[in-house]
């Protein structure tokens, strides 16, 4: 599969606005709870499970696993045109389940388990995307 | 003071070009009315969800002239309708209303849908983090499928075996979309959508809907058709759980333990259930998670043939269900609760009928799998 899935346009929330600024620097940075001592996702300004208002930005490690995995075999909208591509689960080392794409893969050959790495794509208008690759063995 | 369902009514048609979604909702609210045996005049309460076209349940109790007292238009997406049962049975018991009419309707299979109707828009919190993947509703079910394979060795043959079932009930229902008996092997050569699922293990896309009557038992006692009593109703959101979303476990797991605590049963006391059929994995993952089967044994349980009609261990949508019979306006939950109707009255097709049918359960679970979905269960009974 390529690594050219379309990028955006998303709508980026001031809540959230370190997740951006992290992203478009490379770097997954999400809020985490000292409280609840977890990661969130999807982002938000406060923790959705003991309801502190409060949360610390912290840089995650990016490393994970496939969840569980699946190869789309025709896309809608801005999918359309790409051919197959695979939408995953990514569980990260700290914790949270992300839905994303994994890109530069052999989509028959992803299994459940496989580690991965969070990249961040770019797109027209400084657009920029989660996305996942298979570490290298 | 236990309400009662008067009136089911599953639109004829699978098919309605040039019919407008408010026509629809029109044509099946006589229906039920008329089932019932009552009037549109006799209405107090309306319930709708987002297939309602115009402003919340406010345009259609206009176009229908309704004058209710009391309104809910709760949106659990193909859930809705089992939400608006059990909530017209709270409202009746509560004194509120004594006739409230539910209705569905919609046109996806001509086209006349209204598009982004089952849409988030970009407003929704996690649309940033969740709709830019191409990730369709057919590939999170997908996901999900995939991951109860890996933890419990569910097979792609036995997600097909729901399929199969469904087609075999579907022989029997000549208003059935699709009428032809499949085989397991007719299921793994359809196209692949989004592995492990193909396109026979999706639903159908049918234009129509349904209606229902809920009423007060003083209400019933005048009627003349046999009314259905509404026992139990649970409902329970699942939620991405701050990131630890769980694909193998459904709000099921929480909606049915509390619509059987309510009507006082067990899983082993259900003669009939409709359960939410829009992938085969769907069926497979509610029928653990409402207990009748243990986590993980969906597949056997359903490959044993265990859903087959009429002497399965759990008859399971006689109608031919959303996989093979009518899934109107992309919304499965009215035509569950209509089957289940027929059974309770001895209604069904006559080859699938349940014998001596006393109690049903009807399970639907709205929105998505490993996004935001509702789990609503209801336990209806035979009146005596």
């Amino acid at each position: 599969v390529n690594g050219h899935l379309p990028v955006g346009p998303v709508t980026e929330s001031a809540e959230v606005r370190p997740f951006w600024d992290g992203a478009r620097a490379g770097r997954l940075v999400l809020p985490y709870c000292p409280g609840c001592a977890r990661y969130i996702w999807y982002p938000r300004s406060f923790c959705p499970r003991c309801g502190a208002t409060e949360v610390q930005w912290r840089e995650a490690s990016g490393h994970g696993v496939v969840y569980s995995h699946t190869t789309v075999e025709r896309g809608m909208g801005a999918f359309a045109d790409v051919g197959r591509y695979v939408v995953v689960f990514v569980e990260l080392d700290e914790g949270p389940r992300i839905l994303t794409n994994l890109v530069d893969c052999d989509p028959d050959h992803v299994v459940i388990g496989a580690p991965v790495r969070v990249v961040f794509d770019r797109g027209a208008d400084d657009a920029v995307l989660l996305r996942a690759r298979l570490e290298r063995a | 003071v236990t309400a009662l369902i008067a009136g089911a009514f599953e639109h004829p048609a699978r098919e309605l070009p040039g019919v407008s979604v408010a026509q629809v909702h029109a044509e099946v609210a006589r229906g039920a009315l008329a089932d019932a045996g009552l009037e549109m005049g006799d209405v107090d309460a309306y319930f709708c969800a987002q297939d309602a076209p115009g402003f919340g349940g406010l345009s259609m109790a206009d176009y229908l002239g309704l004058h209710p007292r009391f309104i809910d238009t709760t949106e659990a997406g193909g859930a809705s309708y089992l939400s608006h049962v059990g909530h017209a049975a709270a409202a009746i018991r509560a004194g509120k209303c004594s006739v409230a009419l539910i209705t569905l309707g919609g046109t996806p299979r001509s086209g006349g849908a209204r598009h982004g109707a089952n849409m988030r828009g970009p407003e929704a919190p996690e649309a940033a983090f969740e709709s830019p993947y191409g990730a369709s509703v057919v590939s999170l079910y997908a996901l999900a499928a995939r991951r109860h394979m890996y933890e419990y060795g569910t097979t792609a043959r036995q997600l097909a075996q729901v399929k199969v079932t469904a087609s075999e009930h579907a022989a029997h229902n000549e208003r059935a979309l699709l009428r032809a008996p499949v085989t397991i092997d007719e299921v793994l050569e359809s196209p692949m959508i989004s592995d492990p699922l193909h396109r026979l293990d999706c639903c159908v896309v049918t234009d129509g809907g349904g209606a229902l009557v809920v009423v007060a038992p003083e209400v019933a006692r005048h009627l003349a058709r046999p009314t259905v009593r509404i026992l139990g109703h649970g409902e329970a959101v699942a939620t991405t759980s701050d990131g630890r979303v769980d694909l193998t476990r459904t709000a099921a797991a929480r909606s049915g333990p509390a619509a059987f605590a309510e009507a006082g049963v067990r899983p082993a006391d259900i003669d009939y259930a409709s359960i939410y059929d829009s992938f085969t994995i769907t069926v497979i993952e509610s029928i653990e998670d409402l207990g009748f089967c243990k986590k993980g044994e969906g597949g056997p349980f359903v490959g044993a043939g265990a859903l087959r009609a009429p002497d399965g261990a759990l008859p399971v949508n006689t109608d031919g269900g959303g996989l093979c019979n009518n899934h109107p306006a992309n919304r499965g939950g009215t035509t569950k609760i209509v089957e289940a109707v027929r059974q309770l009255r001895g209604e069904a097709n006559a080859e699938l009928q349940v014998p001596d049918c006393e109690l049903a359960l009807v399970h639907g679970l709205g929105g998505v799998v490993g996004s935001r979905s509702a789990g609503v269960t209801l336990i209806l009974g035979r009146d005596e």
